[in-house]
């Protein structure tokens, strides 16, 4: 049985008295308080929550790190994972790039009235699962619910507070020429997953999105291998090519790529094709981008690739000193082309 | 990736790059037409590994680019109709008209839905009958036949509400418009796979003959181009105008029968005005008397008055192989994709938007 589906069974859903989230429910009154007494409370139990302040109270030691982040993808079920799993991987992500351990979470919630109760709660359950992988805590939130057609379905907010491991030297200042870029995964498989399933574009495929928290990878990494990991970025919107333009001006260093060497499911490059969209620009969760110190380049690769979901990890290109402040491919044919930043979202062509 | 990964093959491409180098006497120039080649030319960057010698220049191919900026405006126009959905390709999307563009309606409110294919516009009809939906029917011949399809279809289900704008535009007579170009320096050309695998090389013989002039078929793949590119010089040095079919796993020589006959069933050859370079005689596809009332532009009595195109841009001239894009003034300054002055620089063909996004570093430093 998969651990999704025992989630569900553990978790089954409360008797509500209402089948459907209302505009009652974010009045702050009698609903509001049924539907967080059973539908949050109960469900993210933990010590911090169950004081039911305005806010938390809680202590950290060491430096910390913060991070907020909003989700409003849509549809909000997709092949492997739903808006909840999301929001909590998106921000223990990015926390974990800072080189940081996620502690606590804040969750807010802004639903458009008429969602189904049933989804909500799905969602829910999948926040709790993903949160209890991190290991992470949700400590406080809000719930607000806007008129119809005044949303689309649940956005998602968190932030998050995680304390740094004291070996992390993160800061795109320290890469230099002839440090290595790894990605540790096969890039663009959550943006088609999705794309897949969008109205208007289904394709069939058995493709899923590959959201996963990076936590637990990222802080054995830094553990072993201190500041020779210069950067790391989880490359979400925007794909890889964003996440390398942005260091490629902020260092003004050359990010040179090796088109043979990027790692891609068939089916998605398939599906890429078809589309006439850019793997370089399609969004990834679960993944990230690490340019780390050349020497350590094969070792790094090799430890990373022993965690879950990293094995097709790969050394993808080079810093070099020019050309300065700009990302360059290497084709599979022998030439080169430079990689931009992209203008806007990827529009499927004409023909 | 099977049907892919063979012509993307480094060691042939060399092989191709050698052949060309070793035949080659004296300077050529030839042009692709397809925008889908120009990209796949300038991303593998196979432009700066080509011989001196060669020049490649980069044609009309694009169906954004060269969509008049007042067939633009009608789409737009019907976007903001009330009741009415605008279905279109995604790329129409951030192309300029004389006042905004369809992402810009879009943004201030206007129902308009991005979509793959004319048949799923069908389809919103039928599910949508209280609303009018009109798709916005561009392209070469390569998608004629869908678009004519669609027609057929909602006929057949006795729609009422579906209609399409029609902008087509032709391949063959856009060759002729260059080559009579007094000011033309093309030589030889690479014609479009996709839009021969439905119109077949029929066509293209006495424009080969009346212009002395070699037309390879091409595929889209960095093998193929190279291998277009050899068989067009060969066809020059050897002082020989004809028209070859280098792209054999798509393209017969009579074409999809019944794809040509689906667009004769629906469509009517007309003049066309092409975006930067003006009218072009029998160059386009409207909807015939007998689908007039799947014809958007007769059901919705568009008139708008015809705008100018801006002066600035050089698109014409870019398309008619007469200037690079980076001969433009505007080019990256003025006229970027965020900002553009013309359709080349938006499109996902434009040979402008291919120069900006994948240009090498060669190519930068030139």
């Amino acid at each position: 049985m998969s651990e999704k589906i025992k989630m569900q069974l553990q978790c089954p859903m409360p008797k509500f008295d209402f089948e459907v989230i209302t505009l009652g429910h974010g009045s702050g009154g009698l609903l509001t308080h049924r539907l967080l007494k059973s539908g949050v409370f109960d469900i993210f139990k933990n010590d911090i929550l169950d004081q039911q302040h305005d806010g938390a109270i809680f202590q950290l030691e060491g430096k910390l790190a913060f991070s907020t982040d909003s989700y409003v993808v849509s549809p909000i079920f997709f092949p492997g994972g739903n808006i909840g799993d999301l929001a909590i991987n998106g921000t223990v992500n990015d926390l974990a790039m800072c080189g940081a351990n996620a502690k606590y979470l804040s969750l807010s919630f802004i639903i458009e009235e008429g969602l189904a109760m049933s989804a909500f709660w799905q969602v829910l359950v999948s926040i709790k699962e993903a949160a209890e992988n991190a290991g992470v805590q949700i400590v406080t939130g809000d719930t607000k619910v806007v008129e119809k057609g005044k949303g689309d379905k649940i956005f998602i907010n968190t932030s998050g507070i995680g304390v740094v491991h004291p070996k992390a030297r993160i800061h795109h200042n320290h890469i230099e020429p002839g440090d290595v870029i790894i990605v540790s995964g096969h890039i663009a498989t959550h943006g088609i997953a999705i794309m897949s399933i969008r109205k208007g574009l289904e394709f069939e495929t058995e493709l899923k999105s590959d959201t996963a928290n990076l936590n637990h990878c990222t802080q054995a990494l830094i553990e072993q291998f201190g500041s020779n990991i210069k950067f790391m970025r989880d490359p979400t919107r925007g794909g890889i090519a964003s996440v390398l333009n942005e260091i490629a001006e902020l260092t003004q260093l050359g990010f040179i790529l090796d088109q043979r060497k990027l790692p891609i499911e068939e089916q998605v490059e398939g599906a890429c094709e078809m589309l006439g969209l850019d793997p370089l620009y399609v969004a990834n969760e679960g993944l990230f981008l690490a340019v780390v110190k050349g020497e350590i380049a094969q070792d790094f690769l090799s430890a990373l690739k022993e965690f879950p979901l990293c094995e097709n990890a790969a050394i993808i290109g080079e810093v070099a000193q020019t050309p300065a402040g700009k990302v360059l491919m290497k084709s599979g044919i022998g030439g080169s082309r430079v990689v931009n930043y992209l203008t806007g979202e990827q529009l499927p062509r004409i023909c | 990736m099977k049907y892919l990964t063979e012509y993307r093959n480094p060691e042939l491409a060399e092989q191709f790059f050698e052949e060309i180098k070793r035949i080659t006497t004296r300077p050529w120039t030839l042009m692709e037409i397809c925008g889908g080649q120009t990209h796949s030319l300038v991303k593998n960057g196979l432009l700066e590994m080509l011989p001196d010698f060669i020049t490649m220049v980069h044609g009309p191919g694009c169906p954004v680019c060269v969509t008049s900026i007042s067939v633009i405006d009608e789409a737009i126009w019907l976007a903001e109709q009330p009741n009415v959905i605008l279905c279109s390709f995604g790329d129409m999307l951030r192309v300029p008209g004389s006042k905004k563009s369809l992402l810009e309606a879009k943004a201030e409110g206007a129902d308009i839905r991005i979509l793959y294919s004319p048949l799923e516009a069908v389809q919103l009809a039928a599910e949508n009958p209280e609303k009018q939906v009109v798709f916005f029917a561009v392209g070469f011949e390569t998608t004629a036949p869908a678009n004519a399809l669609s027609v057929v279809h909602a006929h057949k289900q006795g729609l009422n509400n579906y209609s399409i704008l029609a902008s087509h535009v032709l391949v063959p007579p856009a060759m002729e418009a260059i080559l009579g170009d007094e000011e033309n320096r093309i030589d030889g050309f690479l014609a479009a796979g996709h839009v021969c695998a439905i119109m077949g090389l029929e066509e293209y013989f006495p424009v080969a003959e009346k212009y002395h002039c070699p037309i390879v078929v091409t595929g889209f793949e960095p093998v193929d181009l190279l291998q277009g590119i050899l068989m067009t010089v060969k066809q020059l040095e050897a002082g020989i105008y004809k028209v070859e079919n280098q792209y054999t796993r798509a393209v017969q020589r009579e074409g999809n029968k019944l794809a040509k006959d689906t667009i004769d069933e629906v469509f009517v050859t007309g003049d066309r005005i092409w975006r930067g370079i003006g009218r072009i005689p029998q160059s386009g596809y409207e909807v015939n008397e007998a689908y007039r009332n799947f014809n958007a532009r007769v059901k919705f009595n568009i008139t708008i008055e015809p705008a100018e195109e801006n002066k600035e841009c050089i698109s014409g001239d870019i398309m008619k192989g007469l200037k690079k894009p980076f001969q433009c003034p505007n080019f990256g300054t003025k006229c970027k994709p965020e900002h553009p002055l013309g359709a080349p620089m938006v499109s996902s063909e434009g040979a402008c938007a291919a120069y900006y996004h994948y240009a090498g570093s060669k190519m930068l430093q030139d």
